[in-house]
């Protein structure tokens, strides 16, 4: 029995990859959280210029998840190629890149080019809910600008490309194929769920700084496996399942319905920084409990025929 | 259950009291009784316009004290009695206090003092003896005195200008105290941080300092207040002596 999978060529101990914007600020961050178990890493989304973020607060938790509008704080990608640069663990190491239009993606793939050492593959994230010039508050989700995006960054750049959709834009699929068939490699299902909003009843106002913000953790997950599964029956290349995952069997979940790998976000927050570790084990277990001996069994497993 | 329970809730209570240290500290008490302990911090929130870290000086009542250096701490000092104040917390870990020590030492920089007071309360209802030093620029930039007279055996005072105390940098006082202590902690500028941890190291006594970064979620999700593979709000904000000196950025 084993946990193994392949990540664009590369081994993995595990399919867990580590969400970007979640802790992946740092060379230093990233190369923990792979000591907390994970398979692979997804760094900080980048921009073409340095970005502060929203001013605060970025995260509030809910009865039911949490929110989060960070507005993209990172140093820029020159900075930011610069600190993750020199990668030399096993785990894989995917760049995400976020720009405000084709033009700006295709200039953040040629930086990436020239520093593509070590880096298993590139994630473009075209799927923010809450920072305004990105993702789905620009329209970013729809087939014709997913397709432009792929093209423009599979011009510019040679590594496998991840492009990472919205489950909170309808016609999800349609984006899929559009990216498949522009060139991208695989498809990360998804970004956080909204925008939504938390409102501080004695206060009387939004609590985040920026009103509005993604949701993210548990409350997700049936909307983005029902994401993947549909996706799954439309495209060959693979997925990568996010949104919810908290424990084993919501990974193997996620997996059933089409994922080839999911990365973990918000469980970090519920679980610790060692929640990676923790659903590797639990994956195992169910996985031996349950008679499985290899994670290609799972994958799209809910589409099969009886 | 009618309810998901929250972990991190936001808390609104009233503010009980304004004090004014100094020409640009305040310090304010709420009306809150929290389970909380030195060196732990809360995310305190100005609805419009932000929300920053503030170190907890006190559990009860709550106390934060805060010097108005921008836009969100500007916010803080404006308000007055009766006026309500939200907040996240408590986060970080902090201070420990090793089990066989009697004596120890708490050095505070600027607003580092509010932490180091909170330390030295709760040592004393430990029957641990504190000796303080406090270390500012001039006599007006230094806080807490009173209260640190209160919790501590004595408190020493150095100023770089020599206004009040010994003239120069807290090292002249600690570099005596030191030999006589069993753990020493320290909250203020990193170079004095750093300083204090390098003698700890020479000298094999115990030792925690308090590292302040840029922290956006304070729950240890966004990763913001990196540093060296550690995060400042939820390893940190206290880290030993020798943790702080692994970090290359420490002290720069
Ligand atoms: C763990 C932790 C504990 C803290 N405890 C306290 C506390 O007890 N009391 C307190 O007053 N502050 C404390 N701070 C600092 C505080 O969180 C803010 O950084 C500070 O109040 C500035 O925020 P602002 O919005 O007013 O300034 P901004 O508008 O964000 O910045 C305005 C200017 O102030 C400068 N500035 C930013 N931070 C500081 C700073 N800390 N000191 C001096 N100048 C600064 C900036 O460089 C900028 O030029 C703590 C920080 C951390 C990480
Ligand atoms: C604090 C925070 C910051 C995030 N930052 C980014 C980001 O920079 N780029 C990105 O593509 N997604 C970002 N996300 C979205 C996550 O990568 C993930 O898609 C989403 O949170 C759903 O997964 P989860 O439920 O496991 O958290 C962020 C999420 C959170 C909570």
């Amino acid at each position: 029995m084993s946990i193994q999978s392949e990540f664009f060529g590369k081994k993995m101990k595990n399919p867990i990859l580590l969400a970007s914007g979640i802790i992946g600020m740092t060379r230093g961050s990233l190369g923990m959280a792979c000591e907390n178990g994970c398979g692979g890493v997804i760094s900080k989304s980048l921009t073409l210029e340095p970005r502060k973020g929203h001013e605060g607060p970025n995260i509030v938790e809910t009865e039911c998840g949490i929110l989060n509008a960070m507005g993209y704080p990172n140093p820029g990608i020159e900075e930011g190629l610069r600190e993750f640069a020199g990668w030399k663990r096993e785990e894989a190491l995917v760049i995400s890149i976020v720009g405000k239009n084709a033009g700006e993606f295709a200039e953040l793939a040629k930086k990436v080019e020239l520093q593509k050492n070590r880096v298993s593959a590139l994630e473009a994230v075209i799927s923010c809910p809450h920072t305004p010039g990105y993702g789905t508050m620009v329209g970013q989700g729809t087939p014709e600008s997913v397709s432009e995006i792929t093209t423009a960054i599979k011009e510019n750049c040679s590594l496998p490309l991840i492009i990472k959709l919205s489950p909170s834009v309808p016609g999800e699929v349609k984006a899929a194929l559009a990216a498949e068939e522009a060139g991208a490699d695989a498809i990360n299902m998804g970004n956080s769920l909204g925008p939504g909003m938390k409102i501080d009843i004695h206060r009387k106002k939004p609590v985040l700084g920026f009103g509005i913000g993604g949701l993210s953790g548990l409350p997700i997950k049936p909307i983005a496996v029902r994401c993947v599964y549909d996706i799954y029956g439309a495209v060959k290349i693979p997925i990568i399942g996010t949104g919810g995952i908290n424990a084993g069997v919501d990974a193997i979940e996620m997996m059933m319905a089409g994922a080839k790998w999911v990365s973990v976000g918000t469980a970090v927050y519920y679980r610790g920084q060692d929640v990676f570790a923790k659903i590797a084990k639990e994956m195992e277990v169910w996985m031996k409990l349950n008679g499985y001996s290899r994670l290609e069994e799972i994958t799209g497993a809910a589409h099969e025929q009886i | 259950m009618n309810r998901y329970e929250i972990l991190n809730q936001v808390y609104t209570n009233k503010v009980k009291t304004v004090i004014q240290e100094n020409y640009r500290i305040k310090t304010i008490e709420i009306d809150h009784r929290m389970d909380c302990l030195p060196g732990q911090f809360l995310m305190v929130w100005i609805p419009g316009s932000g929300e920053r870290p503030m170190s907890i000086g006190n559990a009860d009542p709550l106390t934060i004290s805060v010097a108005n250096v921008g836009k969100v701490s500007g916010e803080i000092v404006n308000l007055v009695e009766g006026d309500r104040i939200s907040y996240r917390g408590p986060f970080g870990n902090p201070f420990t206090i090793p089990k066989n020590a009697k004596k120890i030492l708490c050095i505070g920089g600027g607003y580092g003092v509010v932490p180091m007071y909170f330390l030295a309360r709760k040592a004393k209802e430990a029957g641990v003896n504190a000796i303080a030093v406090i270390g500012a620029k001039s006599e007006n930039d230094i806080v807490w005195e009173k209260q640190l007279f209160v919790v501590c055996e004595r408190v020493h005072i150095t100023t770089d200008d020599g206004s009040k105390g010994k003239k120069g940098t807290v090292m002249i006082e600690v570099n005596e105290l030191v030999e006589d202590v069993d753990a020493v902690y320290a909250c203020g500028p990193e170079k004095m941080m750093a300083a204090v941890a390098k003698l700890c190291r020479e000298k094999k006594k115990f030792c925690e300092v308090s590292i302040e970064r840029i922290m956006k979620c304070g729950v240890g999700i966004c990763g913001s207040c990196a540093i060296n593979g550690k995060l400042c709000c939820m390893d940190g904000p206290v880290f030993t002596g020798e943790e702080a000196l692994a970090m290359e950025e420490f002290g720069k």
